[in-house]
C-alpha cells in the first residue's frame, strides 16, 4: 500500500464514522483532531477498523501515532505493507 | 448452549446501542428482552387503534446538523447513524410555569436568558456566572466526584424560586433523587434541554427504536424477546453467563445490565454484592450516612420516584384551543417539592406535553395532551385489582364523575381499586393544569393512563423508578468482574444519555479491553 492509499484508507474510515465531515482538504501535517470533530471514542473506531478491515492491531499506547495523516502514514507504512485498500 | 463475547440484559435504549457497538466489531453479542417488544423505558403499544408513545415526550440533546462536540452528533458517529435519518423537528417553545411566574424557552438559549433577566433582574449575573459553570463541566469524566447541584445553583442564585424553575424540568426529565440532583446529572440535564433542547422525529419513539433494531440486526447482534434474566451466575470472582426463566443457560465473558443496579444485584443474588464504594455517594453532605444506610442493605440504592402518565386524545390541535407550548413544566407551589408524595400522585406538580406542537411536517393523526405526575409506587400497588380493566383503560364517561367525586371527597376519599383510582386521579391530574393550559377537558375523545405498576410491570424497575436509583455507578463498575453497569443508573440521562450510557460502557470493558488484549498475546 503507497503513503497515498494509505490516507485514503484513514480518511475512509473518517468518512465511514461521521458522513457529514468534509474531508477533502485536510491538511496532512496537521493533527485530525484540530481540523475535524474527532473526540477519544471516534480515535477508537479508527483503531478497531484498522483492525477489522486490514487485520492492523494499533495498541492504546500507539494512539498518539494516529495523530495526523503524516503521521498515520509513518506509523502504518510497515504495518500495511502488502494490504489492499477497502473502500 | 451458547457461549457470547457479551450478553445484554434489557433491550431498551443503552442495552440496543451496547448491542450495535459490539455487533458492528464482530463480538457474539445477545440482547436479552423479558417482554415481547423492545424498547424498556421508551416504547410504544396501540390502544383502541391509536399509537401511542410510552416514555418519550421528546428528545432531549438537538444538534442541527453537523454541530461538533455535542452528545447527539457523537451517537450519531458511534453508531454510523446519518443525521438525517433521525427525522428529528425542533419544539416549538417549550415553558416552566409557577404562580404567577412563566419562563418560556426554546432551542435558542437566549430565549431563556431573557426569560430569566425579565422575571428576576436581579438574578441575571448570577445565572449566567451558572451557565458559565456548566459550560466549562465535562460531565463525561468518569472518576470526577459527586457533588450535589442544588449547593452549587444556590451559589449562583440568591433566589430559591429560580433555582426552583431551573430544577423543575431537569428532575422530571431525569432525576433518580428526591429534591437534588447530582451535579453532573444536573450539567447533563441543562445542556440537553437549554442549551440544545427538544426534538422528535414525526413517528415518535418508534422511529428511533427501528433504527437501532435494524442497525442491530445488520450488524449481526441477537435479539431475543420473551428471553427474561432470572439469574446472572458467577463463579465467585467473576460473571461467567446467565440463566433464563426458561431455565435455559447462556454464557459469556462479559455481561451488561440495564435492569438497574438494584436489579442486577438480585439477579447475582448476593446480599454482599455491593460494596460501599460500588457507588457515586456524593462526596459533600451525608457521606457518613450514606455509607452506613448501604451496609444495611440495598434502601438507599432503591428509587422512590415514580410517575403516572394520562394520554387524553383531543378532538382537534391543541393549538386550535391556544395551547401554544410544545411542553410545560409546572409546580403549582410557589416552592416545587420533587419527591415521593404521601398520596397515590402528587398533581400540584407535573409535566405537560403537546406533542402535535413540534414543527412536524405533519399534523399527528391523533391528538394529544399528556400529563406526567410523580407517584408513589407502594400505594399502587398496595390498590386491590377488583375491577382491574385492561392494562391501561380509563373511560372517559367516568372521569365525570371522578371529577364530582374528587371535588366532594377531597381528603377523606376510600381506598380505591386500581381502575377506579385511575378515574379518580385522572380527573386530578387534568384539573390540576388547567391554571397553565385552556380547558381541553370537554375536547376529549379517549382517555389512557400509565402508573408506576404499568411501570414496573413492563421495565422491571423495582418501585416503578424510572430514573432508576438514586445512587449511580459512573465507571459501570458492580463489584464483580465482567459485570457492567449500563442505562439509567451508570447515570447518563436521557434518551441520547441512555444510548451514550450503553456505547461508552461497551467501548470501555469490551471493545478497548479486548484491543488491550491482543497486545499479550
Amino acid at each position: 500500500m503507497t503513503d497515498e492509499m494509505i490516507k485514503q484508507a484513514i480518511i475512509g474510515i473518517i468518512n465511514d464514522i461521521n458522513p457529514d465531515e468534509d474531508t477533502s482538504n485536510i491538511d496532512a501535517a496537521t493533527r485530525l483532531r484540530d481540523q475535524l470533530d474527532l473526540d477519544s471514542m471516534d480515535f477508537l473506531d479508527i483503531v478497531m477498523e484498522l483492525r477489522k478491515r486490514y487485520g492492523v492491531h494499533v495498541p492504546d499506547t500507539d494512539y498518539e501515532h494516529l495523530a495526523s495523516l503524516d503521521s498515520c502514514v509513518n506509523y502504518l507504512r510497515d504495518k500495511m505493507a502488502g494490504k489492499e485498500l477497502v473502500s | 448452549m451458547s457461549h457470547y463475547d457479551a450478553i445484554i440484559i434489557g433491550a431498551g435504549m443503552s442495552g440496543l446501542a451496547a448491542g450495535i457497538r459490539l455487533a458492528m466489531y464482530d463480538k457474539k453479542v445477545v440482547v436479552l428482552e423479558r417482554h415481547y417488544v423492545w424498547g424498556g423505558l421508551n416504547s410504544f403499544y396501540q390502544f383502541q387503534g391509536h399509537q401511542f408513545d410510552v416514555g418519550l415526550h421528546a428528545m432531549t440533546n438537538y444538534a442541527p446538523r453537523g454541530a461538533r462536540g455535542l452528545p447527539l452528533t457523537r451517537l450519531l458517529k458511534q453508531l454510523r447513524i446519518r443525521w438525517e435519518e433521525l427525522d428529528l423537528h425542533q419544539q416549538g417553545h417549550s415553558a416552566v410555569s409557577f404562580p404567577g411566574l412563566k419562563l418560556n424557552f426554546s432551542n435558542d438559549f437566549e430565549l431563556l436568558r431573557s426569560e430569566i433577566a425579565r422575571a428576576f433582574p436581579g438574578q441575571i449575573d448570577g445565572f449566567d456566572a451558572l451557565t458559565r459553570q456548566v459550560r466549562g463541566y465535562n460531565e463525561f469524566d468518569l472518576n470526577a466526584p459527586t457533588l450535589n447541584a442544588r449547593e452549587i445553583v444556590e451559589s449562583h442564585t440568591t433566589d430559591p424560586v429560580l433555582a426552583d424553575m431551573l430544577f423543575c424540568p431537569l428532575m422530571f426529565y431525569g432525576s433518580a433523587r428526591e429534591n437534588d440532583m447530582d451535579w453532573d446529572q444536573f450539567v447533563v440535564m441543562f445542556k440537553s434541554i437549554f442549551f440544545e433542547g427538544f426534538a422528535r422525529p414525526q413517528a415518535g419513539v418508534r422511529h428511533i427504536l427501528k433504527l437501532l433494531i435494524d442497525r442491530y440486526r445488520r450488524a449481526g447482534g441477537e435479539l431475543r424477546l420473551k428471553a427474561g434474566v432470572s439469574r446472572i451466575i458467577t463463579d465467585g470472582q467473576r460473571a461467567t453467563g446467565v440463566e433464563l426463566d426458561n431455565g435455559e443457560t447462556l454464557t459469556a465473558d462479559n455481561v451488561l445490565s440495564s435492569a438497574g443496579l438494584v436489579e442486577t444485584g438480585r439477579l447475582v443474588g448476593s446480599a454482599g454484592l455491593w460494596p460501599a464504594d460500588a457507588v457515586d455517594v456524593p462526596s459533600t453532605a451525608g457521606a457518613d450516612k450514606m455509607s452506613a444506610q448501604q451496609a444495611a442493605g440495598t434502601a438507599a440504592l432503591r428509587g422512590k420516584l415514580s410517575f403516572t402518565e394520562t394520554i387524553s386524545v383531543l378532538d382537534k390541535p391543541a393549538r386550535d384551543l391556544g395551547i401554544e407550548e410544545t411542553i410545560i413544566f409546572f409546580s403549582n407551589t410557589e416552592r416545587f417539592n420533587y419527591a415521593q408524595p404521601n398520596d397515590l400522585c402528587d398533581t400540584s406538580s407535573g409535566v405537560i406535553c403537546m406533542p402535535g406542537n413540534f414543527n412536524l411536517p405533519r399534523q399527528p393523526k391523533d391528538h394529544l395532551v399528556r400529563i406526567t405526575n410523580i407517584a408513589n409506587y407502594d400505594k399502587w400497588a398496595a390498590l386491590g385489582s377488583a375491577g382491574l380493566r385492561p392494562a391501561h383503560a380509563v373511560d372517559v364517561t367516568s372521569t365525570a364523575d371522578a371529577h364530582r367525586m374528587s371535588a366532594s371527597k377531597a381528603g377523606q376519599r376510600p381506598a380505591l381499586p386500581y381502575y377506579e383510582a385511575k378515574q379518580h386521579w385522572y380527573a386530578r391530574s387534568c384539573d390540576d393544569v388547567l391554571s397553565h393550559i385552556p380547558d381541553f377537558r370537554p375536547y376529549v375523545s379517549l382517555v389512557d393512563m400509565f402508573t408506576p405498576r404499568t411501570i414496573r410491570h413492563y421495565t422491571g424497575h423495582e418501585g416503578g423508578a424510572v430514573y432508576g436509583s438514586p445512587l449511580k455507578k459512573r465507571t459501570g463498575e458492580s463489584g464483580v468482574e465482567g459485570l457492567y453497569i449500563i442505562g439509567t443508573d451508570q447515570g447518563f440521562l436521557g434518551i441520547i444519555g441512555a444510548m451514550l450510557s450503553g456505547i461508552s460502557m461497551a467501548n470501555r470493558w469490551v471493545l478497548q479491553r479486548d484491543n488491550a488484549a491482543v497486545e499479550t498475546t
